[in-house]
């Protein structure tokens, strides 16, 4: 039996669809010009740019989105399933600082951080996709998010988890990516990549927003929909209101994108989070807000949705005790909730800053909550028992140790953890908190990675893409 | 009159700012000694902990309450209360984020600023226009986005190009401005918060008497 968490009974899931489908109705969701026409002949109401949306346009939308789909590795295998319970981690995105070990102060991010974090996360089996995880300081700002995505497919085979800065940036990424697919029906066949596409809340699918999901569908490269309600912010306090809101926000996106071209995939997905009463920070290790991920996910996958969630993340400053607690916490329970994409580790500092050294840190609670979610297991061969064929053989003696049994399952039984975990007596040598160790484990994967290796003409192609979009970034500023 | 503000009870600082002119009471004194102890309090309470950032608008919209009584009165007598100073504020250029500019203004306000609230997504231009209209003493920019912050040195520079600073002071803040980013572009100020907001907004007027 897989272990499983739910906060929401069936009659509370009903009850925040039916106000969120109100919600659609009145006040209504803002939209975009270019959204306009479309919602208009499928029967919704636009008056100065908010769309009026009736529950039957938004259900009729609902159903043609895929239940599941797949993203692909540069090798064409299917490795991360947007469906189901599966679960999957990828790092977080867009911090714009990096936590440098040394002086344990956050910088500026760069290249070199950003191929860091590939190295790392392409080194780890808990971590099924990429991300684009910071921002290349070092980079133009105008093709900020297309550099993003080179670098990221220039150093890794997997699947990527990845968003535009604007709409125009868009088009050259999906330009980028076909090309590492061989051609754009080749990436529609088997999508490398998906683009987290982001409302504003409460209820506003800006230009941005709002282009970006008509864009995507239109390419049919699968978009991600990260809703952010901040819970006493710039949403209701209540949690159960914040969810409400999350779902009207996520079901105005599906209704534009659906609209735009059914059948294209979407996901379920968001960045909820409680509002900090003092700070007026979005807090990511609180409880509330991992609270609020699950919720989202559970009426998404009511809903028969791919879903995704942000989670594994920490408010802390550092890399110590306070972030692993906070992490680890909503690794388990995001897990438990059966989330498809989860999105956050290695970010500290409430998603200001990245830091590798967390990363590989999160990757171990990582393997701890894939091994929580097998489950205790027991074998179904006939004849098999849970203990006494085993101690037939042991009698009384207690040498498990050296029962075939025990070599044969143990690596199943028992998830083993890196040197990054201490587990060892106190020897003669001083020990190591985590964060040494952390940093010793990330020289070690780094020195342990290998560059992909590319399709002839592929990074001819990124080099040409690059050039155009530099050129285009380039006219448009003198424009402006 | 101090309890209806700290406990953010906009009914009862009314029907005590009606109370107190019925009575003849000085209104600039009902507020200087009276609702405006409240919000000291509060701004206090919150620096501390104690109090929280609903509890602190509740005190804001309850001493919002009160000058409405009051006002009238105060501009009849002449006594009009003194403001701190003058402050444009408004989010950088392509910045839709309003939350913390409005705990700002809100605060900024009701502790005896003048707000001028150019609202979200504002240019640079209308923030120089606005600033030299009212006399402006401080502009303020916020940015959420880090591809917006580029929307506060933008404004900074444009009020430098107008030959509107030093006498204008520009303060930033959002929640991706550090207080590396106010130095690289020359803000005058940066804060974390709407009551370090407040801190930073008296202390760059009082420098502003000090050097004057």
């Amino acid at each position: 039996m897989r272990p499983r968490i739910q906060l929401l009974s069936p009659e509370l899931i009903a009850r925040i669809l039916r106000e969120a489908f109100e919600l659609l109705m009145s006040p209504g969701v803002r939209v975009a010009p270019a959204a306009f026409e479309l919602l208009r002949a499928a029967g919704a109401e636009v008056s100065d740019g908010v769309a009026h949306i009736p529950e039957t346009l938004a259900r009729k939308c609902l159903a043609s989105v895929p239940r599941d789909f797949y993203l692909y590795n540069r090798q064409g295998e299917r490795v991360v399933h947007y469906g189901g319970d599966d679960v999957h981690f990828d790092p977080g995105s867009c911090c714009v600082q990096m936590l440098d070990p040394e002086t344990l102060e956050a910088r500026p991010s760069e290249t070199r951080d950003l191929v860091r974090i590939v190295q790392v996360t392409e080194t780890l089996p808990q971590f099924a996709a990429q991300s684009t995880a910071v921002v290349c300081n070092d980079a133009p700002g105008e093709i900020g998010d297309l550099y993003r995505l080179l670098v990221v497919l220039q150093h890794s085979n997997k699947p990527v988890v990845t968003g535009s800065f604007s709409a125009a940036g868009l088009h050259g990424m999906i330009d980028l990516l076909a090309a590492d697919s061989g051609g754009a029906e080749n990436l529609r066949q088997k999508p490398r990549a998906v683009f987290d596409v982001c409302p504003s809340p409460p209820l506003n699918w800006s230009e941005f927003g709002s282009n970006n999901l008509l864009d995507l569908a239109r390419a049919g490269v699968p978009a991600e929909i990260v809703s952010m309600p901040l819970a006493g912010g710039t949403a209701p306090v209540t949690l159960a209101g914040s969810v409400t809101q999350h779902g009207a926000e996520a079901l105005a996106g599906i209704t534009l994108h659906q609209l735009a071209r059914p059948g294209s995939p979407i996901v379920w997905g968001g960045a909820p989070a409680i509002f900090d009463m003092r700070t007026g920070g979005a807090p990511m290790g609180a409880v509330e807000t991992a609270m609020l991920n699950m919720a989202c996910a559970e009426v998404g996958k009511h809903l028969g949705l791919p879903t995704h969630g942000y989670l594994v993340a920490t408010d802390s400053k550092f890399v110590d005790a306070q972030a692993g607690a906070e992490s680890a916490r909503s690794v388990i329970l995001g897990a438990l909730t059966g989330i498809n994409m989860i999105s956050g580790a290695g970010m500290i500092e409430s998603l200001a800053c990245h830091s590798v050294e967390k990363l590989v840190i999160d990757a171990e609670s990582i393997a701890s909550a894939y091994r929580l979610v097998r489950g205790v297991e027991v074998s179904d061969d006939a004849g098999q028992t849970l203990a006494t064929a085993m101690f037939a053989q042991t009698g009384l003696s207690g040498e498990f140790l050296k029962l075939k049994e025990t070599r044969a399952l143990f690596r199943k039984e028992q998830s083993l953890p890196s040197a990054v975990i201490d587990r060892s007596a106190r020897g003669s040598e001083s020990p190591t908190d985590i964060f040494a160790r952390a940093r010793a484990r990330v020289d070690e994967l780094v020195s342990t990675y290998r560059k992909p290796s590319f399709a002839e003409g592929v990074l001819q192609a990124f080099q040409r893409i690059m050039e155009h979009e530099a050129e285009r970034a380039a006219a448009a500023a003198e424009m402006s | 009159m101090r309890q209806s503000i700290i406990d953010g009870a906009p009914d009862t600082a009314t029907q005590l700012a009606q109370q107190a002119l019925a009575d003849g009471i000085d209104p600039l004194e009902a507020v200087n000694h009276g609702f405006a102890a409240g919000i000291m309090f509060a701004g206090d309470q919150f620096g501390c902990g104690q109090m929280f950032l609903p509890d602190l608008l509740g005190s804001a919209e309850a001493m919002k309450a009160a000058i409405k009584i009051l006002e009238p009165e105060m501009l009849k007598r002449g006594s009009k209360r003194e403001t701190l100073g003058k402050i444009v504020l408004g989010t950088a250029r392509g910045d839709i984020h309003d939350i913390g500019k409005n705990l700002v203004a809100t605060i900024l306000s009701a502790s005896g600023f003048q707000i001028f609230d150019l609202g979200t997504s504002v240019t640079p231009e209308q923030f120089v226009a606005k600033a030299k209209e009212v006399n402006a003493d401080i502009v303020g920019v916020s940015a959420l986005l880090t591809t917006t912050m580029a929307g506060q040195k933008a404004v900074i520079e444009a009020l430098d190009r107008n030959g509107l600073r030093p006498r204008v002071k520009a303060i930033i803040g959002g929640a991706a401005v550090t207080s590396k980013w106010a130095a690289e572009i020359g803000a005058d100020g940066f804060s974390r918060n709407a009551i370090d907001a407040l801190e930073l907004a008296k202390k760059l007027m009082g420098r502003e008497t000090a050097s004057a």
